[in-house]
């Protein structure tokens, strides 16, 4: 059963759409990311979940009820800010407790659940201090141990690793995941940090002007890109797109290679590449060139592992590469994928 | 142990949840304040413009409709056009000589010295203290007998015994007087907002100013001035609405004498609506703020509306 | 030899333009303070030098003013009045200010605006109709007429710097409250009060400051003397006939006026900030 629905969201804020007609729902234990660039209506489409925004038209379905007429306090959610919204006049064993105290519920309760939530996030030695005191990792925990007591019927984070550090992130990413796994609540989880959600969904809303691109698993997301949007806004550097009979054809830097790496037997796509520069980042090399005989002068990036067989490539080269045909995707005039085509390129 | 879940299911059978949506909440907490000035504001104000309309006065309180009669009598007497004509002198030159002043203070108290904390204490005071009280002290000082400016004069050799200055007595004298007290109650508040707008200028600004050779001056009434007008701007129609609209400092200082040489519309509106008991033609005095009052508000929304968020 | 001269010149004329700004300011409270003091000899004496004491300072002014008038039934006037009005601006201008800056669209900066507007509606205008009212009232002639009318100026100025207060204050923190089971008004009391003591205390002051400032209506609505005021009861019962009692008059004016000046000098600042709308802090 699906715990959250949304219907056919929109939001107009003056003349501007923000939400532009999406669906979707999240799975009982399911952490679902929602992803796309600032400005793209994600962080609204979080609020209307949890009900600090009221749609224009749509329907929310919380655990089977509709429950756009319901305060968020009603609604089973808890929410992590980005800036974590702790009470700064609060300890933090009292940040914990205010959700507790709010409902009315017995002393001995709270004392309980609050042991236990800061166990759970090993932040028990922080509970005497004000969060001006604690670093940016401890306040996330803080606000995730506050988030959890409520034991709600689903989470909600905006973008909770972007205040800290670039070092911190990756960790506390492990940390949150682990988290999430432990507890098994279904998490709603918004970032613009493409690796972010890949790493941590189970499944991904990619999320563009309003309007949701595509919703699948990383892989499916990832392979099977359902438009040009999506296929540029995953990867780094970004897909390769080129001009081929009113559409496109694209294919991953990853997948661009020197034709010799790729021998055996698959069917290719050849394309001449003239190097123009190249980055040497330590584990990888990015070359940045433009395919020899093309009608527009597009810059495509190739993205070779650091030390290739002695291919010996430099700038100003010209050398032929390939890409293997299943590894390439047609997009039609519209920008949404499309099956099929000729697998060579002119 | 109740989950949230269960909790939910039974609150939501609740009606409405009246006290946790904003669009009943929100008007609601604005309700008294906005039911306060209409009703205390808003309702004397149209009052007033009822009263201008009609022969309404204490010894006569009829509601007699007579058109803009009152308006038309008020327009012929001298007085009331030598009052409007004070009142303007005035609010204008107060408003000037204040300003100036407190530009000056504010360029002197803005740099560092061994008791500046001290300074900006004294030089706050004329604008802090209640008006009635600070203009009794000039009254003091302006005493026919013993005022002590006077004493000063004299003694300094400038002004003969017999022939001393009488500050409140004289026409002229008394007008500069007033004036004087204006002026003298202002300049703390330029002082204030030009201190606090010069500080509000951005360092890198100014820096940039001087790198591409910007003298003293130049920088003053080039860069700064311009940067920090929408606040100058505020203070400035405060000051011109509390000058304009005063009673206290005329009233306690000369009571629109002498000969009605220092009249202001404030004064007028009391010597006529409550010391006469004609209310109506006092009604119609008050009013004749308003066109000004307007123009003041106008301004001030423009100047707010460009200021630096 | 020249920069030398050039830069004690520029010094001494820098001092001596700080000396008379201050001289210009502060020394009407210098006379008052001397005027309390000094013996009616001395102060009605043309021969005597008025800058300083020509007779020993005397206490006989305070005396008269605390045992022989009404000052400190006015004191307690200005005290009971300035309670009521500063408590009712709270209530009033707290939730005001607190919805202004959480409202959303710019409905709610121009409601802001509107409000602060009727703050420069003046005395002057409205004190004719007002004592009208006052009178339909029934409380004409007594403290409580002040008591209704001030907050009509203490209000629209307090809304407005509660409002540039409060949004300073994160909106996370009230939403946090909202999604953790409060309700508006218990978000409110339980999240943003508790942070907004300065600005509180602020609008305590102001209100109060500008409560003991006013004039006009006090001496429009009231005449009896055992009723008024102290900015009122001073400028108009110290004197007999034509006759002032400058002792008295000064040093009352000058008890009156000293816990005013404290408070302006500690609360300047926030003062400024909140009338130009917290483009200055």
């Amino acid at each position: 059963m699906a715990l959250v629905a949304a219907n056919h969201i929109k939001k107009q804020f003056g003349d501007v759409l923000a939400v532009n007609d999406i669906s979707l729902s999240v799975h009982d234990g399911e952490f679902l990311v929602l992803l796309g660039p600032s400005g793209c209506g994600k962080t609204t489409f979080l609020r209307i979940l949890a009900g600090l925004e009221h749609q224009t038209s749509g329907d929310i379905l919380i655990g089977g009820e509709v429950v756009n007429d319901v305060p968020p306090r009603a609604r089973g959610i808890a929410m992590v800010f980005q800036s974590y919204g702790l009470y700064p006049h609060l300890t933090v064993a009292n940040n914990i407790a205010f959700p507790l105290r709010t409902q009315n519920t017995p002393r001995a309760e709270i004392a309980r659940k609050v042991e236990w939530a800061t166990r759970l996030l090993s932040i028990d030695h922080l509970l005497n201090r004000k969060p001006r005191q604690l670093s940016g990792g401890e306040r996330q925990r803080v606000a995730l141990a506050r988030a959890l007591v409520r034991e709600p019927t689903v989470f909600l984070l905006d973008e909770p690793l972007s205040n800290l550090d670039a070092k911190l992130r990756t960790s506390a990413r492990n940390e949150l995941k682990q988290f999430q796994q432990t507890v098994q609540t279904s998490t709603v989880y918004v970032t613009h940090d493409q690796v972010e959600a890949m790493g941590m969904g189970d499944r991904i809303a990619v999320i563009d002007h309003g309007r949701l691109r595509q919703i699948g698993t990383p892989t499916e997301i990832y392979d099977r890109p359902a438009d040009e949007f999506v296929a540029t806004f995953l990867g780094t550097p970004p897909m390769n797109l080129v001009e081929r009979d009113g559409g496109s054809l694209g294919f991953r830097p990853e997948h661009f290679l020197p034709r010799e790496m790729l021998k055996n037997g698959s069917a290719l796509a050849e394309m001449p590449f003239r190097v123009e520069r190249m980055e040497y980042l330590g584990s990888e090399r990015v070359l940045y060139g433009t395919i020899e005989g093309m009608k527009a002068k597009r810059v495509v990036t190739a993205k070779l592992p650091a030390h290739a067989a002695s291919d010996g490539i430099r700038a100003g080269d010209l050398h032929p590469f390939a890409v293997r045909a299943s590894e390439l995707h047609y997009f039609g005039r519209d920008g949404r994928r499309a099956e099929g085509g000729q697998g060579v390129l002119q | 142990m109740t989950t949230i879940a269960e909790t939910r299911r039974a609150v939501a059978r609740r009606p409405r949840f009246l006290l946790d949506r904003a669009e009943v909440m929100g008007p609601m907490f604005i309700a008294p304040a906005i039911l306060y000035v209409l009703v205390l504001v808003g309702l004397p104000f149209l009052l007033a413009l009822y009263y201008g309309v009609s022969a309404y006065s204490i010894f006569d309180p009829s509601y007699r409709f007579v058109g803009l009669k009152n308006l038309d009598e008020v327009l012929e007497s001298e007085i009331f056009w030598h009052t409007l004509w004070n009142t303007l002198l005035f609010t204008i030159g107060s408003q000037i000589i204040g300003l100036l002043l407190g530009k000056i203070g504010a360029m002197l108290l803005m740099k560092e010295f061994p008791g500046r904390g001290i300074a900006r204490a004294l030089v706050i005071l004329p604008w802090a203290v209640p008006v009635s009280l600070a203009t009794l002290a000039w009254k003091w000082m302006f005493d026919s007998l013993y005022s002590v400016i006077n004493w000063t004069l004299v003694a300094a050799g400038l002004v003969d015994v017999a022939n001393q200055p009488q500050w409140l007595g004289q026409q002229d004298l008394a007008f500069a007087a007033v004036m004087t007290v204006h002026a003298w109650r202002l300049f703390p508040f330029g002082v204030i907002i030009f201190l606090a707008g010069f500080a509000s200028v951005p360092k890198d600004v100014l820096d940039a100013a001087t790198v591409d050779g910007a003298g003293f001056w130049r920088r003053n009434y080039q860069i700064i001035l311009p940067i920090i007008a929408p606040i100058v701007v505020i203070a400035l129609i405060f000051g011109t609405v509390f000058t304009f609209t005063d009673l206290s400092v005329v009233y306690l200082l000369t009571m629109g004498g002498p000969m009605n040489s220092t009249q202001v519309l404030g004064s007028l509106a009391f010597q006529v609506g409550i010391l006469s008991g004609d209310v109506a033609h006092g009604a119609v005095i008050c009013l004749f703020m308003f066109p000004f009052l307007l123009v003041a508000v106008i301004a001030l929304l423009r100047a707010l509306r460009r200021r630096e968020i | 030899m020249n920069a030398v001269a050039r830069r004690i010149g520029l010094t001494g004329s820098f001092y001596s333009a700080v000396v008379v700004l201050v001289l210009f300011a502060a020394f009407p409270f210098y006379w008052m303070l001397i005027t309390a003091f000094k013996t009616d000899g001395d102060l009605y004496n043309l021969q005597s030098i008025p800058y300083w004491f020509n007779a020993a300072p005397t206490l006989e002014h305070l005396d008269y003013l605390f045992n022989k008038t009404l000052f400190l039934r006015w004191l307690l006037n200005t005290a009971i009045i300035g309670v009521c009005v500063v408590a009712i601006t709270l209530v009033v201008s707290l939730p005001a200010g607190y919805s202004l800056a959480r409202m959303p669209g710019r409905s709610a900066e121009n409601l802001g605006i509107g409000i602060f507007l009727t703050y420069l509606v003046p005395p002057t205008l409205l004190f004719l109709s007002l004592s009208r009212v006052i009178s339909w009232l029934g409380l004409q002639d007594s403290i409580w007429s002040l008591v209704v009318v001030y907050p009509t100026f203490t209000i629209p100025f307090c809304t407005w710097l509660l409002m540039g207060f409060f949004k300073s204050i994160p909106r996370e923190i009230d939403e946090a409250a909202i999604v953790d089971g409060c309700t508006m008004l218990g978000a409110f009391i339980k999240t943003i009060l508790p942070l907004s003591l300065p600005a509180i205390l602020t609008v305590v002051i102001f209100a109060f400051t500008l409560t003991m400032q006013e004039f006009v209506y006090a001496l429009t609505f009231i005449s009896s003397s055992d009723q008024k005021p102290v900015t009122l009861g001073v400028a108009t019962d110290l004197v007999r006939g034509d006759v002032y009692y400058w002792g008295e008059l000064m040093a009352a004016a000058l008890i009156t006026s000293v816990p005013v000046a404290i408070a302006y000098n500690l609360f300047l600042d926030r003062f400024i900030s909140g009338i130009t709308g917290g483009a200055v802090k």
